[in-house]
């Protein structure tokens, strides 16, 4: 049972509640750095990385420090400020100790304090928690759905990566150039994913 | 002298320097909230609420603030005043609150804000920042308030709840919608501003106050610093 919910709430975060596509979390990136393949799969593999640990340090401390200290209303300030010191403790680390990774991964983690879909996980799985619901959120379904949400951020940037390469060779009238025609293409790629609806409810039934 | 630079720095994020159409800046909440016409004034007010107050602190604190840090420091006073807002919100529109769920506490990340901060407020005085801070909501509550009456028209045929026309084109409101709109939208902004001879945006980083440390920019700057280190 636990383990199935598991699954579910992975293959949910990738297909049918896609962080980019369908909750439009962390466009800027999605829409700035799909241009070459590397580059978006860097950013992704980054952004998976950020989330999974800011989630890993922000669902501890809320469950734990500041419902039992009645302080949710600081939750906007803490997670921002813990995310930020998170992406720079990381990027210290890997400069000092991992100089390969650094450099592959490195570049984008300055960016990534400002992505909206970093800060967005770790505040949309606590809003799941429910502790009268027998679906309630625990800390391995924070990080499952971290994971999820950014392996769904890897698939949106790389298959728009895909998207926009037709794109330079096709024929584009004058003022869709540039950003008007990704955002149509984004459109059709999103479409797509409302393909998904209902998927996993009806692969993995829950009730 | 005085009087007509306050007003160009109230105007100028309305129609010139639009921060959604013509910088590109807040997309995601554009994009999320616009569902309808109510909405997008609600995140707009929100957003302009903060972007007003922020501005004045940190051009109020630009002395103060050491370079090195500014931005973690622009992001604690933004993040305050977020939480104002939030629980303002919480407190005496919980119907506004209800419909903006999260994108409500993402105002902190929105490049506008952080934006305005580092590029106006903490380089120039209070007043003139609290005009750019009121000049800039404007804009984006305009910009948003078009999207979210085009959607809301199409998407539910209602305006502000009204029942306008009997067709629904559903699509309108789901997200491809969002990006579809927006993109027409733009559009149209690079159309009029090619027309009036200006420069066209193609780039989403190009307004962006993050752009320094951007990941295609830092591709070249790497890839600089291996040439130079090679040789």
């Amino acid at each position: 049972m636990l383990i199935k919910s598991l699954v579910a709430v992975f293959l949910a975060a990738i297909l049918t509640e896609n962080y980019v596509l369908s909750k439009f979390l962390g466009i800027c990136p999605f829409l700035g750095v799909s241009k070459k393949l590397n580059t978006a799969v860097g950013m992704s593999v980054a952004v998976t990385f950020v989330m999974v640990l800011a989630t890993a340090v922000t669902f501890p401390i809320y469950m734990y420090l500041l419902i039992p200290m009645g302080l949710e209303y600081l939750q906007t300030v803490l997670f921002i400020l813990i995310i930020a010191g998170l992406v720079q403790l990381v990027e210290i680390i890997l400069r000092k100790y991992i100089p390969s990774l650094y450099n592959s991964l490195g570049i984008y983690l300055p960016l990534i304090t400002t992505n909206c879909a970093v800060l967005g996980v770790t505040m949309l799985v606590i809003q799941k928690v429910d502790s009268t619901s027998a679906y309630t959120y625990t800390y391995g379904h924070a990080l499952v759905n971290a994971f999820g949400a950014g392996i769904g951020f890897l698939v949106a940037m790389v298959m728009f990566a895909g998207v926009r390469g037709r794109l330079e060779n096709a024929d584009i009238p004058k003022s869709l150039k540039g950003l008007p025609i990704t955002l149509v293409a984004a459109a059709l790629v999103s479409l797509s994913f409302l393909g998904f609806a209902g998927f996993v409810d009806k692969l993995i039934p829950l009730a | 002298m005085e009087k007509r630079s306050y007003l160009k720095e109230l105007t100028k994020g309305i129609i010139k320097e639009n921060p959604v159409l013509c910088l590109v800046l807040g997309t995601c909440p554009t994009l999320a909230v616009t569902t309808s016409a109510f909405n997008a004034i609600g995140m707009g007010v929100a957003a302009t609420a903060v972007l007003i107050c922020s501005n004045a602190v940190i051009s109020l604190l630009r002395k103060f603030i050491p370079d090195k840090v500014r931005i973690p420091a622009y992001i604690t006073i933004i993040a305050g005043f977020v939480t104002v807002v939030q629980m303002l919100v919480k407190a005496f529109a919980p119907a506004i609150n209800n419909s903006l769920g999260i994108y409500l506490p993402l105002i902190v990340v929105n490049c506008i804000i952080l934006g305005r901060a580092e590029m106006f407020a903490g380089k120039n005085p209070v007043l003139p920042s609290i005009l750019d801070g009121l000049g800039m909501g404007i804009g984006f509550t305009a910009a948003l308030l078009c999207m979210g009456i085009i959607r809301e028209f199409f998407g539910s045929g209602t305006l502000f709840g009204m029942q306008i026309i009997p067709v629904q084109i559903l699509i309108f409101i789901l997200p491809p919608g969002g990006f579809f709109v927006f993109g027409i939208l733009i559009m149209l902004a690079n159309k009029l501003n090619s027309r009036a001879g200006k420069k066209v945006k193609t780039s989403p980083c190009d307004g962006c106050p993050m752009s320094e440390n951007c990941a295609e920019k830092s591709c070249e700057k790497t890839a600089k610093e291996a040439t130079v280190n090679a040789d």
